[in-house]
């Protein structure tokens, strides 16, 4: 019998795929032709086929590939198939007819068994169970971070007793980071905020003629809320992105194990000099998207609404006490922790690759604005209670 | 009939700014060949192998492939040209977010026209060639450095390319996982004809599988020396043999 087998993609290549019953229980396969992967390939479907459609059970498998031209992957992975097929049937498998080069790779990809453990399971869990891992996942979060507040907790108090190891250069590197070069995107945003909030309350103060209260509204909302907010939330897509990549990429490149297999505490060197560095910079630069805000809210009074400039002006210190600057500072000093602190903790806990490091600073993003957002609210409502 | 070189070089510069690394680098590879180019940190050979793959243009020269200019060549036809080559870099490069399989697969989905199944087959047979039968579904961030030099290699030759262009593959392994892969690049040329560059600075490495070689000189910025590296050994100019015995001769 001869059973002849060609891909009808195959057109006028030729016949590639043969196969004739030799000796009662033998095959011979027998290749021919250019058997590269810019072409369709037989399957070898045909070969399993006709190894249990012989008369009798055929035992021994022989190629012959005399006519045999350019071959490639596509051959080595039909070859390596027939093999399998024959290893799961006991057919004994005669090589000699192939070239050398492929015998030769052939034996170098069966030279090392398939690490059966090796293969995953489990990774088309359903959704049940994958909502399931996700919040175990989330829970066991929990302490990992309570354990770094500890650890950022002690280093504050090693820097009290001076005994915190970190280079002040560093500090001062972050801070000019944080603080000068943060100047522009401040500004711009503050502005604007500035200048919404003035048509915000132009339109609803009109109504009751008391335009004049614009004054109170941008100068109360920027000095104790909104400056601190947004520049709690520039900071944390400028900054605590930036803390989580630069710790991150230490990770991957080793350096903070080196840090620890000194001795010296990556806490001290490493998140110390960034969580003082926002600490002290955030304030400032609320204080100044306050004034940023005020003096927007003054141009849209002045220029839009004919309101006088020193009547916007005496309004704006009537309504201003110090307070309010206190209230902006402590909000301002606050964020600028949280932004730090979420930032180095994504940093610090990054796993050992690039994807981890992109990770790590999506998630310092998104854990910065959302401690952001807790401790406003936290905190607005302890300042109402306490009346201050 | 004269043998048209896989790889000719003729008058490279390569230049970073004012400072030039190497001039006038002048060399052929030839179908077969494992190629050696050797010498000391920062006579650069790794801008080399850049020049070679079109990841950096040279100051000056041309890089022939089978006898077509790369860097004169119009973009789909340097596309064309590099889908002959595969490269293995010297940290692996292998995507991180990325599986091996999906690795392996990524450049077979993108220039072959298969279906999923045939490309998985493909991607396990390559796995397997290197060693790495099952462990498709692993991230190269679970692997050892050894393994993860393999799977780079199995992604570099995923395309069958005719010219392989190993950056560095001894470095950070120990000897005999570094001679395991020694021996497999050796079994690779011969088995697959395929034409091998290793740029290496592995002594052991180097005299193991090299066929020729040049040698980069970081003091002159050029060549000094072109031929088998054993030959190099007995007999060559006298900077190379230092380099080779580690500045025992």
């Amino acid at each position: 019998m001869t059973n002849a087998f060609e891909s009808p993609a195959a057109g006028k290549a030729g016949q590639m795929l043969d196969m004739r019953y030799v000796g009662g229980d033998g095959l011979l396969v027998v290749l021919s032709g250019r058997w590269c992967l810019d072409r369709a390939l037989p399957s070898r479907d045909a070969v399993e086929q006709a190894l249990s459609e012989g008369v009798e059970d055929v035992r021994r498998l022989k190629f012959d590939a005399a006519s045999l031209g350019a071959w490639d992957s596509g051959l080595l992975t039909f070859l390596a198939g027939v093999l399998k097929a024959c290893a799961a049937r006991g057919i004994e498998v005669d090589q000699d007819g192939l070239p050398e080069g492929i015998r030769r790779l052939l034996a170098m990809a069966f030279a090392v068994p398939e690490q059966k453990v090796a293969r995953r399971s489990g990774r088309d869990a359903n959704l049940l169970a994958r909502v399931g891992t996700a919040t175990m996942k989330m829970f066991h979060g929990a302490p990992a971070m309570l354990r770094f507040l500890g650890e950022i907790t002690l280093s504050f108090l090693r820097l009290l007793g001076g005994r915190a190891r970190f280079r002040v250069s560093d500090m001062w590197l972050e801070v000019e980071q944080v603080g000068p070069r943060a100047l522009p995107i401040v500004s711009v945003i503050s502005f604007l905020v500035g200048l919404i909030l003035a048509y915000l309350g132009a339109d609803q103060l009109r109504l009751v003629g008391a335009q004049i209260f614009i004054a109170d509204l941008v100068a109360i909302g920027m000095v104790r809320e909104i400056g601190a907010l947004m520049t709690g939330i520039i900071i944390a897509g400028r900054t605590g992105a930036a803390f989580a990549a630069q710790l991150g990429t230490m990770q991957v490149n080793e350096e903070i194990d080196a840090f620890k297999t000194l001795g010296i505490s990556p806490i001290d060197f490493l998140v110390l000099p960034r969580m003082l560095a926002l600490m002290l910079m955030v304030p400032l630069l609320t204080l100044y998207s306050g004034f940023v805000g005020m003096l927007a809210g003054l141009l849209v009074s002045v220029f839009i609404f004919d309101i006088s400039l020193f009547e916007y002006y005496n309004e704006t210190l009537r309504a201003l006490e110090l307070k309010h600057f206190w209230v902006g500072l402590s909000k301002g000093t606050v964020y600028g922790a949280m932004v730090a602190f979420a930032g180095c903790l994504r940093g610090m806990k990054c796993g050992r690759s690039a994807e981890a490091v992109g990770k790590a600073a999506t998630s310092a993003v998104v854990t910065g604005i959302l401690l952001i957002t807790i401790a406003a609210s936290v905190m607005t409502i302890v300042y109402y209670q306490l009346e201050i | 009939m004269e043998v048209v070189p896989h790889i000719e070089v003729r008058g490279l510069s390569m230049a970073y700014g004012e400072f030039v690394v190497q001039r006038d680098l002048a060399f052929r590879v030839n179908p077969g060949d494992i190629f050696v180019i050797m010498g000391g940190n920062g006579c650069g050979k790794t801008t080399l192998m850049r020049a070679l793959t079109g990841l950096q243009r040279p100051a000056s020269g041309t890089v022939l492939y089978g006898g077509e200019d790369f860097w004169n060549a119009a973009p789909e036809d340097q596309e064309r040209l590099q889908r002959r080559l595969g490269i293995m870099f010297q940290g692996g490069a292998l995507w991180s977010s990325l599986t091996l399989a999906e690795n392996v697969a990524l450049p077979l989905a993108e220039y072959v026209d298969l279906s999923p199944s045939h490309i998985a087959e493909i991607v396990s047979f390559k796995l397997a060639l290197v060693g790495l039968a099952g462990f498709e579904d692993f991230y190269p961030s679970e692997l050892s450095g050894g393994m993860k030099k393999r799977a780079s290699l199995a992604r570099a030759m995923a395309l069958d390319p005719e010219i392989l262009i190993i950056d560095e593959p001894s470095s950070g392994l120990d000897p005999l996982t570094a001679r395991r892969l020694d021996d497999l690049i050796l079994e690779l040329r011969d088995s697959l004809g395929a034409t091998i560059v290793v740029i290496s600075h592995d002594l052991a490495s180097i005299l193991t599988i090299g066929s020729d070689s040049i040698y980069l000189d970081a003091e002159t910025h050029t060549m000094i020396a072109t031929g088998n590296p054993r030959q190099a050994l007995q007999s060559g100019d006298a900077k190379v043999r230092h380099f080779l015995t580690r500045g025992t001769a």
